[in-house]
């Protein structure tokens, strides 16, 4: 199986080297290396976020609140800001993660406790936090003119030449990589994800690990929502609304089993990367933005029907066959 | 569907069947609905008003007639999340067809196959390649607005003729409107459907265990295909019927649509695991949300508001049986 998920990276890795290619045809700096740059950066966030769902979506969870979390703790630490502009941006940042931890908890305590399906739960508190945010702010936006220069310039600012905030996307990627292969942790995700019941006699408490997955979701919502405000200088309650659907067809085109226990920290970044690289190039080759969401479309479900294939070949092959006859 | 399976909680098995009548989901939904019911009239002196009721119908009427085919998918242990965006597409070809000066029954016709005919391809995705649902709608969501936005980009389509305005505002009898009517029709349809035919059965049986359910016989990808063309069918309806009432096409139409559909359902007593549920709980479940939203607005709680309040609806109502359960019998 670890021979297939490293061929399967290998194979997402090509399709993004090729779509460079295909660009840079029509428009040859788009594989300039500080384009590239350009373009990780714009994707960070994306990163970030599908990195967050994918624990989730491995415990054969879902996280339907996670752009919701992002606008909520995004309109906190904007207002926060606008009011007392002498907070230190790390500290806001620490502010982010603790509102997006509370977030994540109710989320994690609704499934822990009382076994509500995930689904039910975040396609809750999706409309909830969305709803607080209107009720925290009064319906009004944070303009770029309210925020302190240290809360915009932050994640601007060049640290060996690269932006903070693709520092931060590079931090965050390789916690989930040894999160995820290097931790007792990583492994009960992956293992509830296989098989909740085994997981259970190999002692792993199947409900206090989703617990903590949501945690790990909500973090990264509340991390996500400060950079996320900070690189657009706005806050309202518009922010990223319907995002969460983007973030799990990252996960999708990375190659996270929807049905838990399959997937790598790589292929959602990698996901992440290649809608990001779509979004980034449409305008840059002429093609009207307006045909961004088809073209991700038909990217998912393409992914969808190379995932399936690659997860008949492990096992279960006589159960599949009943299933789709 | 992607979790694990979580106990049962619809409907509330008790002791007795007049308890498990009392205390039955639709039973609940019934006390939630008269409870609002109560609160909204005391609340607003314009509630009671035949006109102001009539107009209520119109907050949930069109989610409601998707609400209805989405159970069965549900039930069956699928998902559509493609269904505000099929809503778009459907609205966009009528839109096309009016530039060339169509006639409203071939607009609604247009609408009905636009409509079956996705749901068609995510039922030929799901069934034929057995792929997981929810990211195969995912896909063709992005797709079949992706489309919409393709053609339209950031224009408007206007000019809809005058017969075709019936469907979204039309009224049958004096305050009954053309919807409502509808989505009676529809509710007895679906109930007849999925609790009085053997294909209700199966639908059910497929929800509890597809295997099982192959074995004994059930089609069962067969089945799922034509759920999702209902599904679809019931999205190329409610476009018909949004598309008149606006009287115009945007791209962004029915945005967010899916999740208040699903909401629907999951508030109607459908568990979301597949293999329970019941139509008259929809129906009731799409009362609530429409006296929720429109006793709300009678007090000016702007519409982000009101999600609040439907979504700790949502959490409360799944969460107090089994709170309900812990708390008589213990763990």
């Amino acid at each position: 199986m670890k021979a297939f998920l490293k061929y399967r990276e290998i194979w997402l890795l090509a399709a993004i080297i090729v779509l460079i290619g295909l660009i840079s045809t029509r428009f040859p700096a788009f594989a300039d290396p500080g384009n590239l740059r350009q373009v990780f950066n714009d994707t960070s966030i994306l990163m970030i976020l599908a990195l967050g769902q994918m624990v989730v979506i491995l415990t054969r969870s879902i996280d339907l609140s996670m752009a919701s979390n992002l606008c909520f703790t995004g309109m906190v630490v904007a207002m926060l800001n606008a009011a007392h502009p002498a907070i230190p941006i790390p500290l806001l940042i620490v502010i982010a993660l603790l509102v997006g931890l509370v977030l994540g908890a109710i989320n994690g305590l609704l499934v822990w406790r009382l076994n509500i399906p995930s689904i039910v739960v975040t396609l809750g508190t999706l409309t909830i936090y969305r709803g607080a945010t209107f009720v925290l702010s009064g319906g009004a936006w944070v303009n770029a003119d309210k925020m302190s220069p240290d809360f915009i310039g932050f994640q601007r600012a060049a640290f060996l030449g690269i932006p903070v905030l693709s520092w931060i996307a590079i931090l965050v990627i390789a916690l989930f990589f040894i999160l995820m292969t290097r931790t007792a942790l990583g492994r009960s995700i992956y293992a509830i994800g296989v098989n909740p019941t085994a997981s259970v006699y190999a002692g792993i408490d199947v409900g206090r690990t989703k617990f903590i997955v949501f945690c790990i979701s909500g973090m990264i919502g509340g991390l996500s929502g400060y950079l996320w405000i900070s690189r657009y200088v706005i806050a309202s309650v518009e922010v990223a609304n319907g995002y969460e659907l983007n973030i799990i067809a990252a996960c999708v085109i990375g190659g996270i089993s929807i049905a838990g226990g399959i997937g790598s920290a790589g292929g959602a970044v990698l996901g992440a990367l290649f809608l990001g690289i779509i979004s980034n190039a449409l305008p840059v080759i002429n093609i009207s933005p307006f045909w961004q969401m088809a073209i991700s479309g038909s990217a998912i479900i393409l992914a969808v029907v190379l995932n399936a294939r690659g997860e008949r070949r492990q096992g279960r092959i006589i159960l599949r066959k009943v299933e789709a006859a | 569907m992607t979790d694990v399976p979580a106990p049962r909680h619809i409907p509330d098995r008790l002791d007795t069947p007049l308890r498990s009548a009392i205390f039955s989901w639709e039973a609940l939904l019934v006390v939630v609905a008269v409870a609002i019911f109560i609160i909204n009239s005391f609340a607003s002196p314009y509630f009671l008003d035949p006109y102001s009721l009539s107009d209520l119908t119109f907050n949930f009427t069109e989610k409601g007639l998707i609400a209805f085919a989405m159970a069965l998918l549900i039930i069956s242990g699928e998902i559509d999340l493609s269904v505000a965006a099929i809503i778009a597409l459907a609205s966009t070809m009528m839109g096309m067809a009016v530039q060339t000066g169509a006639d409203t029954p071939v607009l609604v016709l247009i609408g009905i196959v636009v409509g079956l005919g996705c749901g068609a391809f995510n039922g030929l995705l799901v069934t034929r390649l057995g792929l997981p649902s929810i990211v195969v709608t995912i896909g063709t969501m992005s797709l079949f607005r992706g489309i919409a936005f393709i053609i339209l980009g950031d224009q408007a389509y206007k000019g809809y003729p005058e017969s075709f305005a019936l469907f979204g505002q039309g009224y049958v009898w004096w305050v009954v409107s053309f919807e409502l009517v509808l989505f009676l029709i529809a509710a007895v349809v679906y109930w007849f459907l999925l609790h009085r035919t053997s294909f209700g059965r199966r639908v059910f049986a497929i929800g509890n265990n597809p295997v099982a359910a192959q074995f004994s016989g059930v089609r069962v990808g067969r089945t799922k295909f034509i759920l999702f063309c209902l599904t679809g069918l019931m999205s190329g309806i409610a476009s018909v019927l949004i598309t008149s009432r606006l009287g115009s096409t945007r791209p962004s139409i029915a945005q967010g649509y899916e999740l208040e559909v699903i909401t629907m359902v999951v508030l109607g007593g459908v568990s979301i695991l597949g293999g329970a549920g019941s139509i008259l709980g929809v129906v009731l479940a799409a009362f609530i949300m429409g006296l929720v939203t429109f006793g709300l607005g009678l007090l000016n709680v702007p519409g982000i508001v009101m999600s609040i309040f439907i979504g700790l609806l949502l959490i409360i109502v799944i969460a107090l049986p089994i709170v309900w359960r812990r708390m008589r019998g213990g763990r």
